[in-house]
């Protein structure tokens, strides 16, 4: 079921790649974006609920995230929780993301495609 | 001494001499259907170099300093090296250039630059200002790719209507003598705009500068396209040189049978997974050195018109959301003709 869902939002990113002029850097805006929104209606829980990792590693999941963090921050600390809470509980991904970029970069170099 | 004729074209009467010259190429052009006329293909296109951008430069600087060694001269016999890339501050060339004994004038023009240096190297020559002198451009698929798109450490998709770029460079040593491919003609273009948007969509932006520019050729040399026998546009690729050749029907020059587009004709889309075609610099440049030129001496062609085509965008303009301007310049050039 992983496999489905998450198989299903890379699809929907490939035909947006292939039939729009949206730039790679665009279509992860709105997957992020669509994430928060997703997440914030509540209409996402479902999706990670049958999809769980198939949900959250894709973009949208980062968004969900994003928006979750913000929810369970403000209702702790008040307002002060939306400026603070995404970037805590989102603190993990972000932090691998650089770690495992800076190493990859370190291993490899690009090579000119076929 | 050469006359204007027209409103954009000059006549060239002292007939400079195409003396020497070289090209190389990457790995991809060299499995293309143009690879018998390459005079090296190389089998790692980052040519022994740390980065793509010095694997550039070290193509320009072979080509330049083979097209000078087939001329049977040395670099201080050459007066001027004008050449030109895609990069940041033409960066290639400069570099190029740093390693070269010759007085060095760089030229931006995008993908038309080796139409646009044959022009000013032919001006040169035909106002006596020089023996010799380079004409000379490259490009590098994966510094284009850094330079226009993304960087390949991305490692993002390419859309599919994207133009390849050239892996390639191309040198022409003109001189005064020999029974060799002279310059007859320039025909030098004005800048057009038709308010194309799409980076991807390049052919079709810089067509209707290709239009523009053949147009007025036969407007102000009183030619028609069946006299020569080929007609070349630099990059347009399929689509760019079906606009073109549709355009000119318009204003009733049928250019069939007389036309090919350099760029569509370098790779094989369906093997190669090209697409529209060939882009960049180098493009043009390793066409006219190879396939044009080789023929030209075989016999096979008795007058070309070489119409490299250039998209003049940036990296940020097009981030500003401009549209892209077009350049094309002509080149006439004959051999044996009369």
């Amino acid at each position: 079921m992983a496999f489905v869902v998450g198989g299903i939002i890379c699809v929907i990113g490939q035909i947006l790649m292939d039939t729009t002029k949206l730039t790679p850097a665009r279509i992860l805006v709105v997957f992020v974006t669509a994430g928060v929104i997703l997440g914030a209606c509540g209409i996402y829980d479902v999706i990670i609920k049958y999809g769980k990792a198939g949900g959250t590693i894709p973009l949208p999941g980062f968004g969900y995230s994003l928006a979750k963090s913000v929810m369970k921050e403000v209702d702790e600390f008040g307002l002060i929780g939306a400026f603070t809470g995404g970037i805590k509980g989102t603190a993990g991904g972000i932090t691998a993301a650089i770690f495992f970029g800076y190493i990859m970069a370190l291993i490899f170099n690009p090579k000119t495609k076929e | 001494m050469g006359k204007r004729i027209g409103a954009q074209t000059v006549e060239i009467e002292s007939k400079p001499r195409i003396i020497g010259t070289y090209n190389i190429v990457g790995p991809k052009e060299g499995q293309g259907p143009l690879k018998e006329y390459f005079d090296d293909i190389l089998e790692d296109d980052l040519n022994g170099a740390e980065s793509f951008e010095k694997a550039e430069t070290s193509l320009l600087y072979t080509a330049i300093s083979e097209s000078i060694k087939k001329a049977k001269l040395k670099e201080v016999d050459i007066n001027y090296l004008l050449a030109g890339d895609l990069l940041n501050q033409l960066s290639s060339s400069c570099f190029a250039a740093r390693d070269l004994n010759i007085p060095f004038i760089g030229l931006y023009g995008a993908c038309s630059t080796m139409a646009e240096s044959l022009s000013v190297g032919s001006m040169i020559m035909e106002g006596g200002l020089a023996n010799y002198v380079v004409a000379a451009t490259s490009s590098h698929f994966s510094s284009a790719e850094r330079q226009f798109r993304l960087p390949l450490e991305m490692g993002s998709q390419r859309a599919p209507t994207a133009q390849w770029t050239v892996t390639g460079a191309g040198a022409m040593v003109l001189g005064r003598k020999g029974n060799l491919p002279y310059i007859t003609h320039v025909t030098t273009g004005k800048v057009k705009d038709y308010g194309i948007i799409d980076v991807n969509n390049m052919g079709v932006a810089m067509a209707p500068a290709a239009v523009d520019t053949i147009k007025q050729h036969f407007m102000d040399t009183g030619r028609k396209p069946s006299d020569y026998d080929m007609i070349a546009t630099g990059d347009l690729g399929v689509i760019g040189r079906e606009f073109t050749e549709k355009l000119l029907l318009e204003y009733k020059y049928d250019m069939k049978g007389h036309y090919m587009d350099c760029g569509e004709k370098i790779f094989d889309p369906l093997k190669q997974g090209t697409n529209a075609g060939g882009s960049g610099c180098g493009c043009s440049a390793v066409v006219a050195t190879g396939y044009l030129l080789k023929n030209m001496l075989k016999g096979k062609f008795k007058r070309i018109l070489l119409v490299s085509t250039g998209a003049l965008l940036s990296s940020t303009s097009s981030l500003q959301g401009e549209t892209i301007p077009g350049i094309a310049h002509a080149v006439s050039i004959e051999f044996g003709g009369e």
